[in-house]
């Protein structure tokens, strides 16, 4: 039982039209799974069922140990989740930010100051803990976002498309504090566009038109495909 | 509870970190009360009169003189027929004509009595009340005066007449109008902007994720507004009160209750907009002309609904703003209590259930 999340079966449809199509895997603890797609494949309609804020049409899925449809609140203390939009507020400073997330999963305020010392200190970022995130640079504010929400310790953290917008460098150093926290234990579902990412990743899934159609490690999986590299892989799916 | 503190100080920055929002909360209630203030303040200065003076003795000489020495009016003309005075209305010369009978002095004497006719234009019916109650209280001062050394008591008689708009509907509206409005604004229109926001900027997918409950998010968001909104309603009733006496003739405690049922109205309004509008500038247009619109035209602020076509009659019936209204006036102005306003209070209320059932139910089906 070391699978922190496990899908079965599991679908969503709007309507007649079905996003997410009995998708079935599931993933390590500790692991950093991929979860690739094209825009539109269903990655973000998955996930959100996956973090409790959408309800499944029919299939099972548990995350943390916890089922999505009858305990998603249960599920919500125990994962963190950075969306494609910035989940922080450009009005606040670094330091209120992180006593704002801190203080909605409910950290003491003790717990919150030793973090948010540790965390300003970790992203060198000392010097502007007391101005507007709305004036940082998009890559600190990145970095900054994915600490803030591991805040509360979660056994799994949801990425989705974390690094759109930054430059190469910005994205090497946020893949760093990635392995940095799957070695401390936290399970990494990342969704990405970007396919030399997918070669970081320990698991790949690519879901095409709300299926997935294929699931392996990126080696086997260009092995399997007979590609060069990630993308190959991925133009080869996608072209069908 | 701690989270809720730590989400209600978040809520606090938000608000005073952003000037906008800073000045449609606290400079809008103040600017807007104090222009429709003053355009229904009882003080007048200089005001500009004509005169049709058909005996010319020394009384009227005397009268004319008291009126020309206050600081309220001055003499812009003397008018010699009748027939003038309609020409110097029509040209917007003057205010008022003051009209003495033939033989003022001589009737003072005889009969003890002398008419003086005072014409004023009620085109702006609030100034023409005010001259007239201005003008009598200078004849009545010059009355007192002569009575003083005679013991047979001589008297004026002042006769008005209002030409133009005799009524004098809608005066003492503005206040509760502006209320009205300013309540609304706040309570829903901002709060459908400051919900409409985190949904744009994706921290409401962040916040629904965390393990906030829905509705705490919700009542979070809408807590500092119900405050913010109180402290603007207590500034709104001050500014009535001390700066432009306008009367508070009901109990102030009732005037309180009812004002926050119509600010909890407001903001179910606020969320259910911010259910149906994915950005802030659509939230806003809604919020304007979904909200303010009706409210201005169609409560009764300004346009009496007695006067409306009776299909616009019966759309003024759903305006939450329309029921408030007609309580502030009642509270306010007749000074009445609970037993005669129970009906309108309840409509509020029962719209109030309705629209957050509506807003719970909404937000429900965006969740899924």
């Amino acid at each position: 039982m070391n699978n922190v999340i496990q899908v079965e079966g599991l679908t969503k449809m709007f309507g007649d039209f079905t996003a997410v199509n009995a998708i079935t895997f599931e993933v390590e603890k500790g692991e950093i799974f991929g979860f690739l797609g094209a825009n539109g494949a269903g990655k973000t309609t998955a996930i959100k069922m996956l973090i409790g804020i959408s309800n499944p049409t029919s299939g099972k899925a548990t995350v943390a140990g916890f089922d999505v449809l009858t305990n998603p609140e249960d599920i919500k203390k125990n994962i963190g989740y950075m969306s494609q939009k910035f989940a922080l507020y450009d009005d606040l400073t670094v330091k209120e930010n992180i006593t704002f997330f801190g203080g909605i999963y409910g950290l003491s305020r003790k717990k919150i100051k030793e973090k948010s010392e540790a965390l300003i200190k970790e992203l060198g970022l000392e010097n502007v803990a007391s101005q507007l995130v709305g004036s940082l640079p998009l890559g600190w504010k990145q970095k900054l976002s994915f600490s803030v929400s591991l805040i509360h310790d979660p056994k799994i953290v949801f990425l989705d498309e974390p690094t759109g917008g930054v430059d190469p460098i910005t994205r090497r150093q946020f893949w760093e504090m990635i392995y940095k926290a799957a070695n401390q234990g936290t399970t990494v579902f990342v969704t990405t566009h970007y396919m030399d990412e997918a070669e970081y990743c320990d698991r790949v899934s690519i879901m095409v038109n709300g299926k997935i159609e294929a699931l392996d490690t990126p080696k086997k999986l260009k092995e399997q495909f007979q590609a060069e590299s990630m993308n190959d892989v991925f133009l080869k799916l996608a072209r069908g | 509870m701690k989270r809720f503190i730590g989400f209600i100080k978040k809520e606090f920055y938000h608000i005073f970190r952003d000037r906008r929002s800073l000045f449609i909360l606290f400079g809008m209630p103040i600017a807007q009360i104090l222009l429709f203030g003053f355009a229904i303040t009882n003080e007048i200065n200089n005001v500009d009169i004509a005169i049709l003076d058909h005996s010319k003795d020394t009384t009227t000489e005397e009268i004319i003189n008291k009126i020309a020495a206050s600081k309220y009016f001055s003499i812009k003309q003397m008018v010699t027929r009748e027939a003038d005075i309609a020409s110097v209305f029509q040209k917007g010369q003057v205010k008022a004509v003051l009209n003495f009978e033939k033989d003022f002095s001589k009737n003072l004497i005889k009969d003890h009595k002398a008419t003086i006719q005072i014409i004023t234009d009620a085109t702006d019916p609030n100034t023409a009340n005010t001259i007239t109650n201005y003008i009598s209280a200078i004849l009545q001062q010059y009355q007192k005066e002569l009575n003083k050394d005679i013991t047979i008591a001589y008297q004026i008689i002042p006769q008005t007449r209002m030409v133009y708009n005799p009524e004098l509907k809608s005066v003492y509206m503005f206040v509760p109008g502006v209320m009205t409005i300013i309540l609304m604004l706040v309570s829903a229109m901002m709060t459908s902007i400051s919900i409409t926001r985190e949904k744009e900027l994706g921290t409401m997918e962040i916040l629904l994720v965390s393990p906030l409950k829905p509705f705490q998010v919700i009542i979070g968001k809408v807590f500092p507004y119900i405050f913010l909104s109180i402290i603007n309603a207590v500034v709104i009733v001050m500014l009535s009160i001390f700066i432009f006496n306008m009367p508070v003739q009901g109990s102030l405690f009732l005037l309180g209750l009812e004002s926050v049922l119509f600010i909890i109205t407001s903001l179910a309004l606020g969320i259910l907009i911010s259910t149906i509008s994915a950005t802030q500038q659509t939230a806003m247009m809604i919020s304007l002309m979904g909200l303010m619109l009706p409210v201005i035209l169609l409560s009764g602020f300004i346009f009496p609904i007695s006067s409306m076509p009776m299909p616009l009659q019966i759309i003024s019936n759903i305006i939450p703003a329309k029921w408030f209204i007609i309580i502030l006036k009642a509270i306010m102005l007749k000074g009445v209590g609970l037993q005669f306003i129970w009906k309108e209070t309840l409509i509020l209320l029962g719209m109030t259930v309705f629209f957050i059932a509506l807003s719970v139910k909404k937000y429900k089906i965006r969740l899924e």
